[in-house]
């Protein structure tokens, strides 16, 4: 595991019925490319998270591709419409297999 | 804006753009809805003559740049004060101690940082927040000093500024520091390098113009240790004045000189009123 991996998620606790929420995430991940040098000159192997997720009560929000040139600690925004109370499941998936997850209630007045 | 222009070459390429609209002259900061900071206040009596208002850095910048601010979810600077905290309750060296067993929780160092850089009286010389962090790790925890700038060192300062947003810089310019504080001035006002630059030249007299792409601030370092988007990490405030003092062709001073601690010291006095910002955002 890439170390000082640490998911953060920002979200709000209620939503009316039908209401567009605005979700914000932060992975604290180093995001090695594969495309550098270390100073003897050997590759340093790719390590990104490679693929991240959103779901709502098992209904699919985001399911992003991500690619070597994303800098380090990957930040999304997105936003999502709320139409039951429920819970948000953030997913994200490293190269070296590892996947850290992380939830949050969100209530529907 | 006030916008004097010079005259010369280096004058000309650097009044370039004059006029250019900074994004919004009149937002207001507030961290996380509830953190009220003052951008823009009355300058310090010992600015009389050179500045009549003070304007924080975050002014200058555009309005994506301002919004990574307002929010501490949006602050990448927040990554390094969060490592930072983590630092703070971890026991290191030979006495086993932690900055937490000594000073209780980092929130109770709010009120600190405004009024860094400080007069030492024990060492006889005027401290850095870093140098006086280092001196609790070498004394009392018996600890390996941090290098000037290191990344650590920054997460640190970050952190204790963090805990200090709101507050206004009130640095100390008279007493024993005061020798410091006009060696200091002295370094601000001097021309050096091929380009023959102060700090004035472009902090005082230019500031609202653009070098380059970019707006120069009035050089206020409430915002310090500042996350730069160039850089992608936590910059130092005399890692800054180098790449300042470099831009100017000009050999510099090493971070943690004699001569950065004083130009820090004045520099942080220019800034006297405004809120400590840090760990601001810029580019």
């Amino acid at each position: 595991m890439a170390s000082g991996v640490k998911p953060r998620v920002k979200s709000p606790k209620t939503a009316a019925a039908g209401e567009v929420v605005t979700l914000k995430t932060l992975i604290s991940h180093p995001m090695e490319s594969g495309q550098r040098k270390d100073s003897d000159g050997n590759v340093i192997p790719r390590s990104i998270i490679n693929r991240f997720t959103c779901e709502l009560n098992g209904n699919m929000v985001v399911d992003v591709t991500l690619e070597p040139a994303i800098s380090t600690n990957p930040y999304f925004e997105f936003e999502a419409k709320v139409d039951a109370t429920g819970e948000f499941k953030f997913t994200w998936y490293d190269d070296d297999g590892d996947v850290y997850e992380d939830t949050q209630a969100i209530e529907v007045a | 804006m006030k916008a004097k222009l010079l005259t010369g070459i280096a004058a000309a390429a650097l009044a370039f753009g004059a006029g250019a609209a900074m994004a919004d002259e009149d937002a207001e900061l507030v961290i996380n809805g509830e953190i009220e900071i003052v951008t823009k206040t009355a300058a310090p009596a010992h600015l009389d003559g050179a500045l009549d208002e003070i304007m924080s850095g975050w002014r200058f910048r555009d309005d994506t740049t301002q919004a990574m601010q307002m929010d501490d979810f949006d602050n990448p600077a927040m990554l390094a004060v969060e490592d930072a905290l983590e630092i703070w309750a971890t026991a290191d060296g030979s006495e086993g101690k932690s900055c937490m067993d000594c000073h209780g929780a980092a929130e109770d160092m709010a009120g600190v940082k405004p009024v860094y850089p400080k007069w030492n009286e024990a060492a006889g010389e005027v401290y850095t927040l870093q140098m006086q962090v280092n001196d609790c790790r070498e004394n009392r925890m018996g600890a390996e000093p941090w290098k000037v700038d290191a990344s650590d060192a920054l997460a640190m300062e970050g952190l204790l500024s963090s805990v200090s947003r709101g507050m206004p810089m009130n640095v100390a310019i008279d007493g024993p520091a005061q020798s410091t504080w006009e060696q200091g001035k002295e370094l601000y006002y001097t021309r050096t390098g091929q380009l023959d630059l102060s700090c004035a030249t472009c902090h005082e007299q230019n500031y609202g113009n653009m070098i380059r792409a970019d707006h120069l601030s009035m050089g206020m370092v409430n915002g310090f240790p500042t996350y730069r988007l160039k850089d992608s990490k936590l910059v130092g405030v005399q890692s800054r004045f180098k790449g300042c003092v470099r831009d100017t062709r000009a050999e510099t001073y090493s971070p943690g000189s004699p001569e950065f601690i004083a130009l820090e010291l004045y520099v942080a006095s220019r800034a006297n009123g405004l809120s400590v910002e840090g760990p601001a955002v810029r580019n």
